[in-house]
C-alpha cells in the first residue's frame, strides 16, 4: 500500500497540505468541468456547432477532451494511480488506450463507409 | 518445494513473495479486472459509435429525448443526468475519503464514509430506474412507416411537439385485445397502443396546424442539426405511409427514432447500472466487515481500497457514458 501521497496536481501548480484536502480540491475541479459540459450542452453555442475539426463538430471535440480530463483526475487521484509505481501505472493505462484507439478507428471508419453506401448506393431505406 | 532456496527470500526475484510493482496481489488483480472490464465497456461504446456513424443523418437528438426531471413539469434537457453524474462523483469522493481514513486506521470514519458511499450509489441506481421508466413510457408517441422510420408530430404555429393524445380522434372500434384464453395457442398479443392508427390518421387530417417531423437531420443551412419538418401538404402525403402507432420504447421499436438508439440505451446504461448495483452490494459486504472490526484485527484496510477501486471505475465509466449518450 502506498502510504505516502503525492499532493500536487496540475503538474505541481497546485499543492495541497493533506490528502483529504486534495480529494476535495479534485472534487471541485471535476464539478466545474461537469458544469462547463452541461452548460455547453444546453446552450450549444453556434460557433462551436458549425465549426468542424477533422470531420467532427468543435463542440463534440470539447466534450471528448473534457471527458478525458475528468477520467485522468478520477484515475490519478481517486484511484491513486499517481502514487503507484510508474511501470504498474503504464501497464494499466496504455494497454486499454492502445486497444481502444485501434478498435474505435476501425469501427468508425467502417461505419462511415456504410453510411456512404446507404447514402449513394441503390438501397431504398427511407420509405 | 524442497528445492526452493529459502534464504534471502526478499531478494529472490522468482521465489515469490516480492512485489516488483509495489502493489499487493489482490490490488493488482483488481486493477487487471478493471482493465478488462473497461475494454468490455469500450467495446459497447465503440459499437454505439459505429451505429451512430452509420445512421449519422437520422440518429435521435439526445436533448429531445431526455428532458424530464422528477417532480417538475416542462422541458429540462440534461439537468437530471447532470445531477446523477454529480451524485456518482460525490459518492466517489466519500469512497476515497473512506480509503484515506482506512490508511489512518480510523474505524469510525471508515464506517461513516462507506455508509455515505452506499447511500450515493443507491440514489444513483434509483435515478437510473426512474430514467428507464420515463424512457419506456415515452411522452409524445409517434407513427412508424413501412420501412421502420419514425414520424413525429409538431404544431406548425408554435413549433412544439404534439402528443398523440392531443389530436387523436376517438373512433368506436370493435377490435379488442387478443388474450391467451381465446386463441388456439396460448399466446397473447403485446400491449396495444392507446390509439389505433386510424384514430391518429383521422385526427391528423382534421387538424390543419399539425405537421410531421421526420428522422432526417438537416445537414446544412440555417437549421443545420435540427430534425426536418415537412410542410402541411407533404405531411398529408407522408402520413399515408404510416403503418403502426408507437408509444414509448422497447427493444424492437421506440418513438424517438432509430431502433438501435433504444437498444443501445437499454444495453449500455443497463450494463452500467448492473455494475453500480453490484458495486453497492460489494460495498455493503465490506461495510459490515468494517463494522465488525475485521480489518481492525487484520491490521490494515486494503479491502476498502480494493472495493474503492471498483467503485471509482464505475464512476469513470459513467463519465464516458454521460458524454457519448447525452452530450455528443
Amino acid at each position: 500500500m502506498a502510504h505516502e501521497h503525492k499532493l500536487a496536481i496540475f503538474r505541481g501548480a497546485l499543492k495541497f497540505k493533506s490528502n483529504t484536502q486534495k480529494i476535495w480540491g479534485v472534487l471541485i475541479f471535476l464539478t466545474l468541468v461537469t458544469g462547463v459540459e452541461v452548460a455547453l450542452g444546453i446552450i450549444k453555442p453556434r460557433v462551436l456547432t458549425h465549426t468542424y475539426i477533422l470531420g467532427m463538430k468543435a463542440l463534440n471535440w470539447i466534450f471528448i477532451i473534457l471527458t478525458l480530463v475528468k477520467a485522468y483526475y478520477i484515475a490519478w487521484d481517486f484511484m491513486h494511480l499517481r502514487d503507484e509505481r510508474s511501470a504498474f501505472r503504464r501497464a494499466i493505462v496504455w494497454t486499454p488506450i492502445f486497444l481502444v484507439l485501434y478498435l474505435v478507428f476501425i469501427l468508425l471508419f467502417e461505419a462511415d463507409y456504410i453510411y456512404n453506401v446507404y447514402k449513394e448506393g441503390f438501397i431504398k431505406w427511407n420509405f | 518445494m524442497d528445492t526452493t532456496v529459502t534464504t534471502g527470500e526478499e531478494e529472490n526475484v522468482w521465489g515469490g513473495g516480492n512485489r516488483p510493482l509495489g502493489a499487493s496481489y489482490g490490488k493488482m488483480m483488481m486493477w487487471f479486472f478493471i482493465v478488462s472490464d473497461s475494454l468490455t465497456f469500450s467495446g459497447f461504446l465503440a459499437a454505439y459509435g459505429f451505429s451512430r456513424f452509420k445512421f449519422m443523418e437520422t440518429w435521435p437528438i439526445a436533448d429531445e429525448v431526455f428532458t424530464h426531471v422528477p417532480f417538475f413539469h416542462g422541458n429540462y434537457p440534461m439537468i437530471y443526468v447532470a445531477f446523477m453524474t454529480f451524485i456518482l462523483i460525490m459518492s466517489s469522493v466519500t469512497m476515497v475519503l473512506a480509503v484515506d481514513a482506512g490508511h489512518k486506521m480510523k474505524q469510525n470514519a471508515v464506517i461513516w464514509y462507506m455508509f455515505l458511499t452506499i447511500i450515493g450509489g443507491a440514489i444513483f441506481v434509483g435515478s437510473q430506474a426512474w430514467e428507464w421508466a420515463t424512457f419506456i413510457k415515452g411522452d409524445y408517441g409517434a407513427v412508424e412507416t413501412q420501412g421502420g422510420r419514425i414520424l413525429q408530430f409538431e404544431n406548425i404555429e408554435t413549433g412544439e411537439r404534439v402528443a398523440l393524445a392531443d389530436f387523436a380522434k376517438t373512433i368506436p372500434d370493435v377490435r379488442s385485445e387478443h388474450d391467451e384464453d381465446v386463441g388456439i395457442w396460448y399466446e397473447a398479443e403485446p400491449t396495444r397502443p392507446n390509439y389505433s392508427l386510424n384514430e391518429v390518421m383521422e385526427g391528423f387530417q382534421a387538424n390543419p396546424s399539425l405537421v410531421i417531423r421526420t428522422e432526417s437531420i438537416i445537414q446544412e443551412g440555417e437549421k443545420e442539426g435540427e430534425k426536418t419538418v415537412l410542410t402541411r401538404e407533404q405531411s398529408l402525403e407522408k402520413i399515408k405511409e404510416g403503418r403502426l402507432v408507437v408509444e414509448g420504447a422497447n427493444l424492437i421499436r421506440n418513438e424517438y427514432g432509430s431502433r438501435l438508439f433504444a437498444d443501445f440505451f437499454f444495453f449500455i446504461t443497463g450494463f452500467h447500472g448492473f455494475h453500480v448495483f453490484s458495486g453497492v452490494m460489494i460495498n455493503l459486504i465490506i461495510f459490515f466487515n468494517v463494522v465488525l472490526g475485521t480489518y481492525e484485527k487484520r491490521g490494515h484496510y486494503e479491502m476498502v481500497e480494493k472495493v474503492g477501486l471498483y467503485w471509482h471505475f464505475v464512476d469513470l465509466v459513467w463519465v464516458f457514458v454521460f458524454t457519448f449518450f447525452y452530450l455528443v
